[in-house]
């Protein structure tokens, strides 16, 4: 090695050291994909969230998690305004999708819902074929051609890891899959229409440890071209899958940070006596 | 319970688990204090049955470790233990290992004096040893005080007194290499003293290390191989 580059070596490695304290905001520095300004949201009288904000960054996998009822998943249908079909249901405040408010007035929320796609816990398949499961919704924007429709059964399938598995059956009944292979179908049939933004709501919290881990590692390809946000009482899968963690409590936001920092030295007390598992 | 850090988990077990490592620790650390105290005993009173029981008791510290490491693991592959518990885990095995070191150096000391006390003693009967030795023995007792109040301004305190201690060292070396110069028949001796002085020297290093280890457990910060001063402003942040 030359005198130079042993020189810079042993800068770097100095820097090293020093940067292992640094937590600067790494959030700070990514890029916002979903923005939630002031967001509260009320169930008739009740406050389900309080004055929320956060910005969910482009590309990464975002990790929600909180004891039952803190209103991680109310915040998460929140993003595709699934929470427009609850009766009595109110927002106050906004989210932006890039500059875009979702909740303004004339926004369509088919088109929305299209952007960001959803998968819950319980996998949902249509009681069709795996074909028609995955090639749905191009038929519902109107996608006549059949090479195209094959060609994009076939990726997303793929993007979803499960075409190995079915591309010998895909006329068979999507009901005949296992639930892990449901789950991954269903999550093949979200990004077939090439959304924006995956929010998945326990995704794997009715499967089995192996299909567990299958989904995580889609979720780990997947963040390359999506944006992800996922809902999890698992806090060993937040910690496994996500960039970033945000911590719910009765409603409110109480951190959300680099999941490095959040299961290593969070800085709120209620974080850390929620991830050890002691009393709040 | 006293300590707030502990007795809150909603898993009675994993409470106990967690105790009973940060206790194993202290009784090892205990241990090793006391071969310090010993090996420099063997050497200031010339007692070389106390040097034997020293260089034997070496194997309940290497054992002491082993079972401490193993019960970490078993914690890490059990419990997944985040945060702070992580960092306890975390911070208890690397405090193994330095402990284990040290005590290595107090067998090490207990040998030396074995040879030493095939020579003839000098006037002083190795005061220069003797204090530093007790100096040593003082941080390391502080040392393990500060990890069983996880007080990171005690930690603190120790590390810069290695600083002291440091200074301590490099009068011994040079006053022995001045005795040596004067006296040609009293390097073989010297030697031994240097090599011992050496050894204490390193202790005091060790027991530094475990302060670094005591303010990683408590603030989450990791400070080892930077200045005082940054050591200082992490503790007060």
């Amino acid at each position: 090695m030359s005198d130079t580059n042993y020189t810079q070596s042993i800068i770097t490695a100095k820097k090293d050291i020093e940067s292992v304290n640094d937590n600067s905001d790494k959030l700070a520095q990514e890029k916002p994909c979903l923005t939630v300004n002031d967001l509260s949201l009320y169930y008739d009288q009740k406050q389900a969230l309080y004055d929320i904000n956060l910005s969910i960054p482009e590309k990464r996998v975002s990790a929600f998690i909180g004891p039952s009822g803190c209103g991680k998943s109310t915040l998460l249908r929140c993003f595709n305004r699934m929470n427009d079909l609850v009766d009595n249901c109110r927002i106050e405040g906004n989210i932006h999708l890039h500059d875009e408010d979702i909740y303004a007035r004339g926004v369509n929320v088919a088109d929305l819902r299209q952007k960001i796609g959803m998968v819950f816990q319980k996998p949902n398949p249509f009681p069709k074929s795996i074909y028609e499961n995955v090639a749905y919704g191009l038929r519902l924007q109107g996608e006549k051609n059949r090479r195209r429709t094959d060609e994009i059964v076939e990726k997303s399938l793929k993007g979803a890891a499960l075409w190995d598995e079915v591309k010998d059956r895909l006329h068979d009944s999507a009901l005949g899959l296992s639930g892990g292979q449901q789950q991954r179908l269903v999550i093949a049939r979200a990004i077939a229409i090439e959304p924006e933004v995956l929010l998945l709501d326990e995704p794997a919290s009715a499967l089995d440890p192996i299909s567990t881990l299958k989904i995580e590692e889609l979720i780990h390809e997947l963040k390359e071209n999506y944006t992800i946000v996922i809902v999890t009482h698992n806090m060993q899968q937040a910690a496994r899958v996500s960039d970033y963690t945000a911590f719910l409590y009765m409603g409110k936001l109480i951190e959300f940070d680099d999941t490095n920092n959040i299961f290593t030295n969070p800085s709120m007390k209620q974080t850390e006596d929620y991830i050890t598992g002691r009393y709040g | 319970m006293d300590n707030p850090k502990a007795g809150q988990h909603i898993s009675h077990q994993f409470n106990i688990e967690l105790e009973e490592i940060r206790n194993r620790v202290l009784e090892m650390g205990g241990l090793v204090e006391q071969q310090i105290n010993n090996a420099i005993k063997s050497i200031v009173d010339d007692d070389t049955e106390l040097a034997h029981a020293v260089v034997q008791r070496d194997v309940k510290v290497n054992a002491a470790e082993v079972k401490i490491d193993e019960e970490c693991s078993q914690i890490l592959a059990r419990r997944q233990p985040t945060a702070s518990d992580l960092r306890l885990v975390v911070a208890v095995i690397k405090t193994i290992t330095d402990l284990e070191r040290i005590g290595d150096q107090a067998e090490r000391i207990a040998r030396m004096g074995l040879r030493l006390s095939e020579q003839e003693r000098p006037k002083n009967g190795y005061h220069e040893i003797q204090n530093l030795g007790e100096h040593v023995a003082r941080m390391m007792h502080d040392t393990l005080d500060a990890f069983a109040r996880t007080d990171t301004e005690a930690a603190l305190r120790v590390a810069k007194e290695d600083l002291s201690l440091d200074q301590e060292y490099d009068g011994i070396m040079r006053q022995s290499l001045t005795f040596m110069m004067e006296d040609p028949r009293m390097i073989t001796r010297m030697l031994d003293v240097m090599w011992i002085a050496r050894a204490i020297e390193r202790i005091g290093d060790h027991s530094k290390n475990i302060c670094e280890y005591i303010i990683y457990l408590v603030k989450g910060k990791n400070v080892r191989h930077t200045s005082l001063e940054m050591m200082e402003q992490e503790i007060q942040e």
